[in-house]
C-alpha cells in the first residue's frame, strides 16, 4: 500500500501573532515552526499502517525551503521519503492543485491530510484535491482501519460521529482520534540517524494560478478590564450577567 | 447575481445556525437588490420547510431523496444552479465537506470561517485566521464564490417573506457508504449553543462533572473541557474545544478550574461574554476574561446553580 501524506509547517502553538509590512504579511521572527497538530495523527496513524501491513509512506509539503524542518522530523518519525513542492502556499487552490498534479504523476492508494492548518485555517486543500482527481473525501475522521481494498472511516458529524467505507483510491483529512495524543509518535534518536539518509526531493511547482488574495491582517480588539465579583456573592454575578452583558 | 444557501437540517428540523446562514443571505442579497434561494436534503415537512421564508428565502428546493451525508452528491446537485454566484454554507463538518468540493466543480473561490459581510464593490471578505487570533481580509478573484459562515458571527434577522417550496425527487447516490450513524442525543451540539460551560483540570476528575452537568442544564448550556481533560479521557474528545480543538463563538462561556493557556483561549476568545472561576488570582484566564470570581469550583459552581435557580424564579 503507498500511502501520502500531506502535512504543513505552522507557528508553535504558543507563537504571539504579529505582522509585518503594513500588516500584510505574518511576522515569523523569532517564531517557531512545527508540523501542523492536526496532520501530526495522520502522519503516525500512517507509519502505525506501515507497521501492522507494511505501507510505503511518503510526507508531502507546498512550500518554500523553511518546510524542511518539518519533512525531515516526519521522515524521522518513520516517513519513508520526503517531498516539497517549492512555492509559496499562497491560497487553497494553488496548494491542491500542486497536491493532485504529483498525486497523478505518483500512484497513492491512501492520501492523509489534516482537518484545517493552525495558520490560515482553510480546512479546504483534501476536498479540493478530492474533486481535482475524483475520489472520495472523508472529512474530520477520529478513525480509520483498512480492509481490503477498502478504508473504513469514523468521522465527526454535528452532534454525533458517522462511520463510512470508501474505496480506494481515497482522501481523508483527520483529527484527534485517528490516534490518541498519548499515541503520537515522536522521533528518536535511531530514526533521526536514519532520517539523514532518506529522500528529501524538490519538485518545482507546474501552475500558480490562485483564486483569493490574503490583503491584510488584524488582529482582535484588546479586552476590557475583567470585573471580580466576590465569591460569596455570586447572585452578583447573576445579575451583572442578566442586566449589563444581557447574555442571560 | 443572486445567492444560493445551503439550509441544513437534522432530522427534517432547522437549527439557529440554519436560520443564521439564511439571514446572512438576505443580507448580502438586500446589498445588491437580489434575492435568496435555498436548499436543502432530505424529509422534511411543509411546515417546517416555510420556516426559512421568515428569514428572507423566497426560494427552498428540497430534495427529499438525497442523504445530506453525502458530500459528494451534494456537491454535484448544486452544481445544477449555475446562475447563482454567491453559495452561501455554515462552518459546520457537513458543511465543510461539501464547500472545497464544489468550488473546484464551480471553478469558484472558497472563504471559510467569514465574519463580515461580502463586500460586492471590493469583492473582499473578513475571515478569522490563525485559530481566532487574527482576521484576514480576502479578495476574490473569481466570479463566483463559496462562503462558510462562522457561527454566531452575526445572529438572526427576522425578515418575513413568502417561501415557494420545490419538492425534487433527483436521487444520487455518491461515493461514500454511509454505514451506520451515533448521535449524541438529548444535547446541545457546542456549534450551536449559545452558553458554553467548560471545564478544566481544577475539577480534579469525571467523577465531579456532574457539577459541571448541573450548572449547564440549569443555564441552559452545551457541557466543553480543555484539552488535557479530554486527553485523560474524562470527557470525550468532541468536548475539546481550543486552537486544537472545536473554535467556539457562545454569547456566553464560562471556564471553570482552566488556567487559560494561550492554545486554551485561541479556540474559545471570540466568545462574547467570557466568565472565569479559578483558585488562582494569577491564573492568564483573567486577563482575557470579562468577569471573573476568585474561588473553589467546589463551593462556587453549587452556589451559583442556586443562584441561577432563585433568578429564574
Ligand atoms: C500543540 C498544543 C496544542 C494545544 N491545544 C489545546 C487546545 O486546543 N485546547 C486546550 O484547552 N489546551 C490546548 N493545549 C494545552 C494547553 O497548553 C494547556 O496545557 C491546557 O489548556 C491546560 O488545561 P487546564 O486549564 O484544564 O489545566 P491546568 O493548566 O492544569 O489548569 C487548571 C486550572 O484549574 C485551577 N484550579 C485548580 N483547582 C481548582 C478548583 N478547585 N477550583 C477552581 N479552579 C481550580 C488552577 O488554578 C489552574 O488554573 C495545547 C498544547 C499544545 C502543546
Amino acid at each position: 500500500m503507498n500511502i501520502l501524506v500531506c502535512i504543513s509547517s505552522v507557528p508553535d502553538t504558543t507563537s504571539k501573532i504579529n505582522f509585518k509590512n503594513n500588516n500584510q504579511e505574518f511576522d515569523d521572527n523569532g517564531v517557531q515552526f512545527v508540523i501542523n497538530p492536526y496532520d501530526e495523527f495522520g502522519l503516525t496513524k500512517s507509519v502505525m499502517l506501515k507497521q501492522e501491513l507494511g505501507a510505503k509512506v511518503t510526507v508531502l509539503s507546498v512550500g518554500g525551503p523553511t518546510f524542511e524542518p518539518i519533512l525531515r522530523k516526519a521522515l524521522a518519525i518513520g516517513a519513508d521519503e520526503a517531498v516539497r513542492i517549492n512555492m509559496k502556499p499562497l491560497d487553497s487552490f494553488v496548494v491542491a492543485n500542486e497536491v493532485s498534479n504529483y498525486i497523478k504523476d505518483n500512484e497513492f492508494d491512501l492520501i492523509i491530510c489534516g482537518r484545517e492548518s493552525i495558520d490560515y485555517n482553510g480546512g479546504a486543500v483534501p476536498g479540493m484535491v478530492s474533486e481535482l482527481l475524483s475520489m472520495p473525501f472523508v472529512n474530520a475522521c477520529i478513525g480509520l482501519a483498512v480492509e481490503g481494498s477498502k478504508v473504513i472511516l469514523l468521522r465527526e458529524i454535528d452532534g454525533g460521529k458517522e462511520t463510512v467505507s470508501v474505496n480506494f483510491p481515497a482522501i481523508i483529512a483527520g483529527q484527534k482520534g485517528l490516534v490518541e495524543e498519548s499515541e503520537l509518535l515522536i522521533p528518536n534518536m535511531r530514526g533521526i540517524m536514519q532520517s539523514r539518509s532518506k529522500p528529501l526531493s524538490v519538485l518545482e511547482p507546474s501552475n500558480q494560478e490562485i483564486r483569493t488574495n490574503s490583503l491584510s491582517f488584524s488582529l482582535p480588539d484588546k479586552k476590557q478590564d475583567c470585573t471580580m465579583i466576590d465569591k460569596n456573592n455570586v447572585e452578583d454575578l447573576v445579575n451583572l450577567l442578566h442586566n449589563e452583558a444581557k447574555v442571560i | 447575481m443572486s445567492v444560493l444557501v445551503y439550509a441544513e437540517n437534522w432530522e427534517g428540523k432547522f437549527r439557529k445556525s440554519t436560520f443564521e446562514v439564511v439571514s446572512y443571505a438576505s443580507q448580502l442579497a438586500k446589498s445588491i437588490n437580489s434575492e435568496v434561494h435555498a436548499i436543502t436534503f432530505g424529509n422534511i415537512l411543509e411546515e417546517e420547510l416555510i420556516k426559512i421564508g421568515d428569514y428572507g428565502a423566497v426560494k427552498v428546493y428540497n430534495y427529499n431523496k438525497i442523504n445530506k451525508s453525502n458530500n459528494q452528491a451534494i456537491a454535484k446537485i448544486f452544481t445544477e444552479y449555475q446562475n447563482f454566484s454567491v453559495f452561501i454554507f455554515s462552518n459546520s463538518f457537513a458543511s465543510r465537506s461539501i464547500t472545497p468540493i464544489l468550488s473546484i466543480k464551480i471553478g469558484s473561490s472558497y472563504v471559510s470561517n467569514v465574519v463580515s459581510l461580502l463586500d460586492f464593490n471590493n469583492k473582499t471578505v473578513r475571515k478569522q485566521s490563525f485559530s481566532s487570533k487574527a482576521f484576514e481580509l480576502v479578495k476574490i478573484n473569481t466570479e463566483k464564490v463559496i462562503l462558510s459562515i462562522s457561527s454566531n458571527a452575526f445572529g438572526l434577522i427576522e425578515n418575513k417573506v413568502n417561501c415557494n417550496i420545490e419538492l425534487l425527487d433527483t436521487e444520487l447516490i455518491g461515493n461514500l457508504n454511509i454505514e451506520s450513524q451515533e448521535k449524541s442525543r438529548g444535547k446541545i451540539s457546542l456549534s450551536e449553543a449559545d452558553i458554553i460551560v467548560s471545564a478544566g483540570r481544577g475539577m480534579k476528575g469525571p467523577e465531579n462533572w456532574h457539577l459541571i452537568e448541573s450548572l449547564a442544564s440549569e443555564i441552559g448550556a452545551a457541557t466543553a473541557c480543555s484539552k488535557p481533560v479530554s486527553d485523560s479521557g474524562w470527557r470525550p474528545h468532541s468536548e475539546h474545544v481550543g486552537q486544537t480543538g472545536k473554535a467556539v463563538s457562545p454569547n456566553l462561556y464560562i471556564a471553570i478550574g482552566i488556567s487559560g493557556a494561550i492554545q486554551h483561549l485561541a479556540g474559545v476568545n471570540s466568545s462574547k461574554v467570557m466568565v472565569v472561576i479559578n483558585t488562582d488570582p494569577d491564573a492568564p484566564f483573567f486577563k482575557a476574561a470579562d468577569y471573573g470570581i476568585i474561588g473553589d469550583a467546589f463551593e462556587v459552581v453549587p452556589k451559583l446553580i442556586e443562584a441561577i435557580k432563585n433568578f429564574k424564579n
